[in-house]
């Protein structure tokens, strides 16, 4: 049984994402349902790492890759089940726990990435998921398992 | 199925989240999965999942709160499984 997120609920769950500027690597939720997740974000050419990754030669660092499949394919979703098991009343942080992803391509300053996550698991507030980016020409970037586990969000 | 198969098939769900691997050598059913064995707390769910699979048995949420010990999941499992 899927069940699909309006774009009402869509629009909520991405306002619900803890993570701000300059850490917020999510601008929409194409899709989403209690099965899985797809997200979109725009890395654009002043984003601040890009002085340092590396100077005179920007490439999008892969922990910044990780961390946006994180976003998308774990916290998106995460709030989004989350919701369904417990209604809007407890906001929650989504701790990282797990990773293991490899790379196929450099992500270049300006490009539009897409994100898409199956849940593997959803228990005891952990969500394991099979995530993949790609860009917009549906390129394959990296792919990979990641986990996190939810929390309250005043416990750290 | 024999006590000791559970519990040697426990061991090998167990194996891969180890970080303690010393701690493998003389594990016993006392053993505690998370201080001894220094399992990382969040990766229990994928262990009750593993033995869920394993043994073809449902683990509710209160019952894997109580899987401390490796004898715990042992005992849990043989009494599932009969």
């Amino acid at each position: 049984m899927d069940k699909s997120a309006t774009l009402d609920i869509r629009n909520e769950v991405l306002s619900k994402i803890p993570q701000q500027k300059p850490f917020r690597f999510v601008d929409e939720i194409i899709e989403l349902s209690d099965s899985h997740a797809v997200g979109k974000y725009h890395f654009t050419e002043d984003e601040y790492f890009y002085k340092g990754h590396f100077p005179g030669n920007p490439v999008t660092p892969g922990v910044i890759l990780i961390e946006t499949m994180a976003q998308i394919g774990l916290v998106a979703l995460g709030i989004y089940l989350h919701m369904i098991e417990e209604g809007n009343n407890n906001d929650i942080i989504t701790l990282f726990a797990e990773s293991e992803v490899e790379f196929a391509l450099p992500v270049m300053p300006g490009s539009i990435v897409i994100v898409k996550s199956e849940k593997m698991f959803y228990r005891r507030k952990k969500l394991k998921a099979q995530v993949e980016m790609c860009l917009e020409s549906g390129e394959l970037v990296a792919r990979g398992v990641l986990s996190g586990v939810g929390v309250q969000q005043n416990v750290r | 199925m024999s006590e000791k198969e559970i519990f040697d098939k426990v061991v090998k769900i167990l194996g891969p989240y180890v970080r303690n691997e010393a701690g493998l050598k003389d594990i016993e059913h006392k053993t505690n999965i998370v201080t001894d064995l220094q399992v990382n707390s969040s990766r229990l769910v994928d262990i009750i999942l593993a033995m869920e699979d394993e043994f073809d048995i449902e683990i509710a949420d209160e019952e894997a709160d109580k899987v401390e010990t490796v004898g715990a999941a042992v005992n849990l499992i043989k009494g599932k499984i009969g």
